[in-house]
């Protein structure tokens, strides 16, 4: 047999440049999203996919040159992440994620945020009393580096404040980014630790309850209780709302993880753990305005009522969009796809 | 690399159209390249944004260093967190380090790659690295910050755990993977080289080598693979030594060794080799259309 004439040969010479064709196309998609295309080209590429991939079935079966398999293997793989991979832009992506996405994947976790609240207040309650009974486990709720002066041994007038003025004014954007970055890591914890049948999750929600109790407890116990609230709804309603929803969605993978129902345990968890990283994506954009609420808002407005009215109206504007129900379209086709 | 070979880092992913691409598992090593490539890039720019702030500050007011301070509080922390998100949402699915080491994070049911799965993947690297880290560096940098030997051991052992997680696991998945339905594949761009099959015929006309079917038949698929491998790799010595393995198994006639006296016989080693490579295919392809694929020499088909 004469070398050249192998049909695989023939056959490769014959569709190499459907092959070429489709690695530049790829070279400049990769390179940049599909605005890199011209619509002709645009056209030309999922035929020219599908063209590649019926080589390399037909490579599979008939050919033994090992280099062209592997070649094909690669560029059908890369054309198969570009073509059905993602391809939305950034812009419509974020877009869609604050109209739909986030909302909706709150939504879905309706139970857990329930349960968390739940035992939020539970340790908020438990803390209160403990600490009203007898000051000394005030000590024992909240760490000496967020006492910051606030102790049963403190007057009223000391209380009072550091209820108006915390920290010196000049301080304002560096504990603001400060206050944000640590929460945001307290939230990120709080859905990360969630795997593990959501104990450390529910264990964190009951701790920070018990911090918010035990302090309340000290302010009311000097007869600071209505100032005390304005102090911590006027961010609270956004931060404390922000960190009961992480510890929700860490809620939600432990269960899917301890409960995984007819699914595999490994499939629940990463069924669970896309769903409410959709929500831990949100919280930290409400922990950002949060810590601005907290550094700016609560230093420069000091009036209780106007305190309270803005915490409220805050938290209103959170429970309207988060749980108004929407009946459109694109909110019922958002994300069924996905899991298939 | 061999394509057909049971290959245990190959998965199957089957595309809408029906056909498996057999995706490649990023092996250990690659992920500890590319993460370490990253956490270098990550520390270089952290040090960067540091002296431009560190300058910035000198030149200002009181009011102003603060603003510095707090943006450079805002950029750690963005830094840390979306670093590995944005690259991952791009086009090519891997940060700068994963792009290096030709890898790419992907769907492990196919399709898509959403946002909320990369979000997930990357909360999880907080709770995985960054925060033993973070105990670790407190021991080493605050020893009078409260935090004790015990809780570092209990940090450090935490780490382990969760840094050797991909090692006992076959699909090498990070416990961020495992939560977000990821994994890590190779997604190599290769040339495609040329046809060894095509190689230059004789000049004269006649063609050269000519073998008798049982001496075609002395190999397999897999002989014919490592034979296409060594012809690629081009490496004079491998090649006069497999060509006399060759000629000795297929009793190729002594007098014919060396047939062209006037070319030397590394030249005349790599003529006989890629002639016999393209007999040896053309036989077993043709069989293999036949529904017969000879697997190695010891396969009597």
């Amino acid at each position: 047999m004469s070398s050249g004439s192998l049909k695989s040969h023939k056959f490769r010479t014959d569709r190499e440049n459907d092959w070429k064709q489709l690695e530049t196309l790829l070279a400049r998609l990769e390179s940049r999203s599909i605005g890199a295309l011209s619509d002709g080209e645009m056209i030309a590429l999922p035929a020219l996919y599908r063209a590649t991939l019926s080589s390399l079935n037909v490579a599979r079966a008939t050919s033994l040159d090992q280099d062209v398999i592997i070649y094909l293997e690669s560029l059908t793989t890369r054309a198969y992440f570009a073509i059905y991979g993602n391809q939305t832009r950034m812009g419509t992506r974020i877009s869609r994620f604050f109209r739909i996405g986030w909302p909706k994947a709150v939504q879905d976790i309706t139970r857990e945020t329930i349960a968390s609240t739940l035992v939020f207040f539970l340790g908020a309650l438990l803390a209160f009393v403990m600490v009203r009974t007898n000051m000394d486990w005030y000590f024992s709720f909240i760490p000496e580096s967020l006492m910051g002066g606030r102790t049963p041994a403190s007057t009223v007038t000391e209380l009072r404040d550091t209820l108006y003025h915390d920290g010196d004014e000049s301080g304002l954007t560096m504990f603001a980014s400060f206050l944000f970055s640590h929460n945001s890591r307290v939230a990120i914890f709080a859905f990360a630790l969630g795997f593990a049948f959501a104990i450390p999750s529910v264990a964190l929600m009951l701790y920070n309850g018990c911090t918010i109790g035990a302090f309340v407890a000290l302010f009311v116990d000097k007869g600071l209780g209505f100032e005390v609230g304005g102090w911590l709804i006027i961010h609270g309603a956004t931060e404390l709302f922000a960190i009961i929803l992480a510890g929700a969605a860490g809620i939600k993978i432990g269960w899917a993880v301890a409960f995984p129902g007819e699914r595999s345990r490994i499939d629940a968890a990463s069924h669970a753990g896309t769903q409410a990283a959709a929500v831990l994506g949100g919280v930290i954009v409400m922990l950002f305005l949060a810590g601005l609420l907290e550094g700016f808002g609560r230093q420069l407005v000091t009036n209780d009522y106007a305190r309270y009215a803005i915490g409220l109206t805050t938290l209103g504007l959170w429970l309207i969009y988060f749980y108004l129900p929407r009946d459109n379209d694109e909110w019922h086709e958002y994300g069924s796809g996905e899991f298939s | 690399m061999k394509a057909y070979n049971p290959d245990k880092n190959v998965r199957t992913l089957v595309t809408p159209e029906g056909i498996d691409l057999r995706l490649r598992i990023a092996d250990g090593g690659s992920r500890v390249g590319a993460f370490t490539i990253d956490l270098t890039i990550m520390i270089a720019t952290l040090i960067a944004i540091t002296y431009v702030m560190g300058f910035a500050t000198i030149s200002m007011d009181d009011g102003g260093s603060e603003v510095a301070q707090a943006i450079w509080l805002l950029f750690a922390f963005f830094l840390r967190n979306f670093y590995f998100m944005v690259f991952e949402m791009g086009p090519k699915a891997a940060t700068p380090g994963k792009r290096l080491m030709k890898i790419r994070v992907a769907n492990r049911r196919g399709g898509h790659l959403t946002a909320n799965a990369i979000f997930a993947r990357n909360a999880l690297r907080e709770l995985e690295f960054f925060l033993p880290l973070s105990f670790v560096l407190s021991v080493m940098f605050l020893p009078n910050q409260g935090v004790d030997g015990w809780l570092t051991l209990l940090g450090l052992i935490w780490s382990f755990i969760f840094l050797l997680f991909p090692l006992f696991n076959k699909d090498r998945l990070r416990a961020g993977d495992l939560i977000a339905g990821t994994w890590v594949v190779k997604s190599p761009k290769l040339r495609l080289s040329k046809d060894l099959s095509g190689a230059p015929k004789p000049t004269d006309g006649h063609v050269r080598y000519v073998f008798t079917p049982s001496q075609i038949d002395a190999y397999g698929v897999k002989e014919l693979h490592v034979l296409e491998n060594v012809l690629r790799k081009n490496d004079p010595t491998t090649i006069t030594e497999v060509t006399s393995r060759i000629m000795q198994k297929i009793k190729w006639p002594k007098s014919d060794k060396d047939p062209d006296k006037t070319k030397s016989t590394d030249a005349a080693s790599l003529e006989f080799l890629n002639a016999y490579y393209a007999a040896l295919r053309g036989s077993l392809e043709t069989k293999l259309l036949f529904g017969v694929r000879r697997k190695d020499k010891f396969d009597k088909r």
